[in-house]
């Protein structure tokens, strides 16, 4: 497929996730099928964020599942640490799985309400060794509640329904990192919970990548969250990457129409800024039948007939700054694709 | 935005005499009897909101933000609210003293309310022109052809393409902002003089949250159209409206011009509810100051101060006393706190506390926000 | 919700029903908020105010005299071969159709002069054993059942359902006539029959739940934390699943004890003499223009058993309800 390219994969010795092509279809029957996220690349080095921002529906958060293997991507690979999770299944899958874990949008949905707190928490180490010391696991529960500030006495007995959702979503983050895991995905943890609770848990995210080491891929829609909590940020938009790059550097010189628009929407809470007006026409096309070429042509305000005929690959444009288009802003248009160049060349 | 809502506001043609505000609202208390007990979701407020002008309304959930639009809509169910205390003055005419009939002749004509969820404001299995044209031919006395045409030209100016064929069509098969252009477009089909927005753009995209929020602002330009925007999001009003006020567990507890309010704002809250968004300007990693705790239970409340087991300000007189609304040298600037923030009182409480090392609610300080060190 | 606005300019006819629809919306807006308030006072405990206990008592009286009742007809049922009553079967001749409040019969006689105390208190016994046994199967093998093809979906379900589905479409008791025909009238062939007609019914209760419940991030969580199929199954979605069938088996006791009624009204249950309700209620039809009350007390037993069962299944579903809409 004319990828979005994987010109923005590093060959680095510290890659920890490094998720090549990606796709993801859904069968509608008849033939027809939702194109969920469509040859998707990115890499995760050791101790990174990488955000992942989209509105809804441009396969933010299908990527995020299909890294774990829920559902099984369609195509592509996701190799963690060299070994390709597509290939593994049963139990060398469900091994090697637990490196990765995840925090979920909804922390009331993400814990059963029958069951107690610590159980919760502790759940991995029951599975994975039923044998140990009930008082070390329990240590080590508690160590977790304590980290993610709750009070391992007052709360460790009591089921998910009497926490608020903030707590709640302290309660998921204990979960995820029992196991010690090398990645953590966070997919919108932040977007159900109130101001002054989203900046708890953005917190105490970062708290917990520096004290457990981890690697973190974050997908939200919140630009201002995504950049706040990432040193990498990758946009998308129906299905495909349009810009990556390091937070500053997309954030400060968005090149891609898209990022540009996406970012000129954000309100921004300062009456003396100017308002944010609607640089976009139109909704996002059904992923069913996508546009052909570059994706988001039929709502750019750059679009050419180029765009139709041919889908732009990433490409560089700046140090660690990457995208997918033909015509971007405030950078070098896109030479000509390799077969055109060919074709050229053969004729001359 | 302002000036021209200004100008509006002056200039309205044929509005009722009077240059009282449109909507006023005093010491409003809407109180729910609970299984858990008395929930005090709106506790004594006053807004008032003048024609052509916009009220924006922030605070966070269970703030009761909710609550006190739709008690001035009258769409409170009777048997959960116990009855309301306070007045609800619509161009001087208390609203609470009409009957439900009365309260539908209003709505409409006079006011209209966009909720969150278009999906659960319209009727699913009514077609998008019907759900139109009835609101016109009931109130303007409008003939079906007359009342076809106005729907297509309401349709096209909240920005629908090919609005003649969106009447034949049902509101599933629109995406959610054009669901919202629709229950606007519902809304504003009688011309009403007031709009209550409740939090339109939070279910929405940032890029349809930006086109929506242009939308409103030009028809109430062009309706002459006085708005109250309720929301959680800052960045939302900051820029959208004259004045606001900021909730928080069922009371106001700032109240001021916009952008007053952003350039010496005075509660607490206020403070550190702007300091705990993370910012698009600030670098990555930024540490935020997050406020600690949560809100307090509307059923339970403290006897002091509402905010005080979470302010950095707090002092042993806030935990007893529930300060009332005071002004500062401007006269619209309202706040509901002993020690304001930018204030000799304020300044001198934090450093008190911050020597301490702790608030007099006990918090510990180094929790709290770093700012006036 | 639907908008207020369009409510005031529906003709007549509509108004008064969105009216209404736009109240319960708005009722359902406020329960929202005061969940959220729910989950805020969490850790405190909240002050008993008027209404709180208001409501408990209201709940209260009904609820705990339906319970009383239950626990009477159990204890009776239990402890029957003790009781101050006569045997089941002792045949008092001169005393035949006795009214109650007889001389050593409580309850008056049948035509056959059997104490009819003494046979209701019998008659509990095999109508609880029947109507329990008969639940707890169903709910054993139903939902276990229905929780299985709710979880794995697949070629499974669709067979499994279309099974369900072809039981539900014969009417119950015929299907019950014609199996109880087959295995014979024995107190275990009365209940295995009455169980098997009842699996359907918690199957299609256990794959609904169980289709909700597997959405839940719990449920992917466990499985990306490494847990097996099996201990996803009975950690993470039989929990949630027990309590609403369980709760549906407390209302079918009901209609259970009702169709082992029916079943004695025809003939078809336990063999005479052993006592049941519904078979006292078909001999007593004979008298009922004489002596009304050896086929009214037996009636006016079961319907109290009946109600109370719905109604205190009714309460205890509620209260597990609004725990789960409080998540």
């Amino acid at each position: 497929m004319a990828g979005s390219g994987t010109a923005h994969l590093r060959d680095r010795e510290d890659i920890v996730l490094s998720v090549e092509d990606l796709v993801v279809e859904f069968p509608l029957g008849g033939g027809r099928k939702v194109h969920a996220v469509s040859s998707v690349s990115f890499d995760l080095a050791e101790g990174e964020t990488l955000g992942l921002v989209g509105e809804s529906g441009c396969g933010k958060s299908t990527t995020g599942r299909a890294v774990m293997q829920v559902p099984r991507p369609t195509g592509g690979s996701v190799r963690l640490r060299g070994a390709d999770l597509t290939g593994l299944s049963g139990e060398a899958l469900r091994r090697t799985r637990t490196q990765l874990q995840m925090i979920f949008q909804d922390p009331i949905s993400s814990l059963n309400p029958r069951r107690k707190v610590r159980d919760i928490i502790g759940e991995g180490l029951s599975i994975w060794r039923p044998d140990a010391d009930a008082a070390e696991s329990r240590k080590r529960v508690d160590e977790l509640l304590d980290a993610v500030g709750l009070d391992p006495e007052t709360s460790g007995d009591r089921r998910a329904h009497q926490f608020s959702g903030g707590q709640c979503q302290r309660i998921c983050i204990a979960r995820s990192l029992v196991l010690d895991p090398d990645v953590l995905i966070c997919d919108e943890p932040v977007s159900a919970l109130d101001v002054s609770v989203q900046a708890q848990i953005l917190n105490l995210l970062e708290d917990m990548k520096a004290r457990y080491g981890l690697t973190m891929l974050f997908i939200a829609h919140d630009l201002a969250v995504v950049k706040n909590i990432s040193d990498r940020v990758a946009v998308m938009y129906l299905g495909k990457i349009c810009e990556v790059g390091t937070a500053d550097a997309v954030y400060a010189r968005p090149a891609h129409p898209y990022t540009n628009a996406l970012l000129a929407s954000v309100p921004r809470p300062d009456p003396e800024a100017r308002a944010p007006s609607a640089p976009l026409e139109g909704d996002v096309p059904s992923p069913i039948d996508p546009p052909s070429g570059c994706r988001f042509r039929t709502r750019c305000p750059k679009a050419q007939e180029r765009c139709a005929a041919e889908e732009p690959l990433v490409r560089e444009i700046g140090p660690d700054h990457f995208i997918a288009c033909h015509f971007p802003v405030d950078a070098p248009e896109a030479p000509a694709s390799l077969d055109e160049r060919s074709t050229a060349a053969s004729s001359s | 935005m302002t000036p021209i809502a200004a100008a509006g506001s002056a200039s309205r043609p044929g509005g009722p005499e009077g240059g009282g505000p449109l909507l006023e609202v005093r010491d409003l208390h809407t109180l729910f009897d609970t299984p858990r007990g008395i929930v005090r979701a709106v506790d004594g407020v006053s807004i008032a909101v003048d024609r052509g002008r916009t009220l924006g309304i922030v605070g966070e959930s269970g703030s009761g933000k909710t609550v006190l639009s739709r008690s001035v809509m009258n769409l409170l169910p009777k048997r959960a609210a116990l009855p309301a205390d306070g007045e609800i003055l619509f161009e001087e005419r208390d609203l609470r003293a009409l009957t439900n009939k009365q309260m539908r002749e209003y709505w409409g004509p006079q006011l209209a309310m966009v909720f969150q969820d278009p999906m659960t404001s319209l009727n699913p299995v009514v077609k998008i022109g019907r759900q139109i044209t009835e609101a016109l031919r009931e109130h303007l006395d409008l003939g079906r052809k007359e009342a076809q045409v106005q729907a297509v030209d309401l349709l096209r100016s909240v920005g629908i393409p090919a609005p003649e064929r969106r009447l034949a069509e049902y509101p599933h098969q629109l995406s959610g902002g054009m669901r919202q252009r629709v229950t606007i477009a519902i809304a504003l089909s009688c011309s009403p003089k007031l709009l209550l927005a409740d939090e339109p753009t939070t279910a929405l995209d940032v890029t349809v949250q930006a086109q929506i929020l242009d939308l409103l602002a030009r028809q109430q330009q062009e309706r002459h159209m006085s708005m109250v925007l309720v929301t959680h999001d800052l960045g939302v009003v900051a820029n959208r409206t004259d004045e606001i006020a900021v909730m928080y567990a069922g009371q106001i507890v700032e109240k001021a011009p916009t952008r007053t309010l952003f350039r010496s704002m005075r509660h607490p809250y206020t403070e550190a509810l702007m300091r705990s968004i993370p910012r698009i300007e600030n670098p990555s990693h930024t540490r935020l100051d997050a406020i600690p705790g949560r809100p307090p239970d509307l059923a339970k409340l403290p006897v002091g101060c509402r905010f005080a087991p979470r302010c950095a300000n707090a002092q042993p007189r806030c935990l007893e006393e529930n300060p009332p609304l005071f002004t500062d040298d401007e006269p619209r600037h309202e706040f509901r706190c002993f020690f304001p923030v930018g204030t000799p009182a304020g300044d001198e409480a934090r450093q008190r506390n911050a020597r301490a090392g702790r608030t007099a609610a006990g918090i510990d300080m180094s929790t709290l926000t770093k700012a006036s060190a | 919700m639907p908008a207020p606005e369009p409510a005031p300019n529906r003709p007549g006819r509509l108004v008064g029903a969105d009216s209404e629809q736009a109240t319960s919306s708005a009722t359902s807006a406020a329960e929202l908020q005061a969940g959220q308030f729910g989950n805020a006072a969490a850790t405190t405990e909240p002050s008993p105010e008027p209404a709180q206990r208001r409501r408990r008592r209201k709940a209260g009286v009904l609820f705990y005299s339906c319970l009383a009742w239950l626990v009477l007809v159990v204890v009776v049922a239990i402890t029957a071969p003790w009781l101050p009553i006569p045997g089941p079967d002792a045949i008092d001749i001169p005393n035949r159709q006795a009214p109650p409040f007889t001389a050593g019969h409580l309850l008056g006689t049948d035509g056959l002069g059997r104490d009819i105390a003494s046979r209701l208190a019998y008659g509990a016994r095999v109508s609880l054993i029947i109507s329990i046994a008969a639940v707890v199967t169903g709910i054993v093998v139903g939902g276990t059942l229905g929780m299985v093809v709710g979880y794995f979906r697949g070629r499974i379900e669709t067979v499994v359902m279309a099974a369900v589905d072809v039981i539900l479409a014969f009417p119950a008791l015929v299907l019950l006539l014609a199996l109880v025909a087959f295995v014979g009238q024995s107190l275990t062939a009365i209940t295995a029959v009455i169980a098997f007609v009842s699996i359907p019914f918690y199957a299609r209760v256990a794959r609904a739940t169980t289709l909700a419940v597997s959405q839940r991030e719990y449920v992917l969580a466990a499985g990306l934390l490494g847990a097996r199929t099996r201990r996803i199954l009975f950690r993470e979605i039989m929990p949630n699943v027990i309590l609403p069938v369980a709760a549906f088996g407390l209302i079918a006791l009901g209609v259970v004890i009702v169709l082992e009624g029916s079943l004695a009204f025809l003939g078809l249950s336990v063999q005479a003499p052993a006592a049941t309700w519904g078979s006292m209620i078909a001999e007593g039809r004979r008298y009922l223009d004489s002596d009304a009350h050896i086929a009214l007390i037996p009636s006016v037993v079961m319907f109290l058993t009946v109600l109370s069962l719905n109604f205190v299944g009714d309460v205890l579903r509620s209260r597990f309800d609004v725990r789960e809409a409080n998540l």
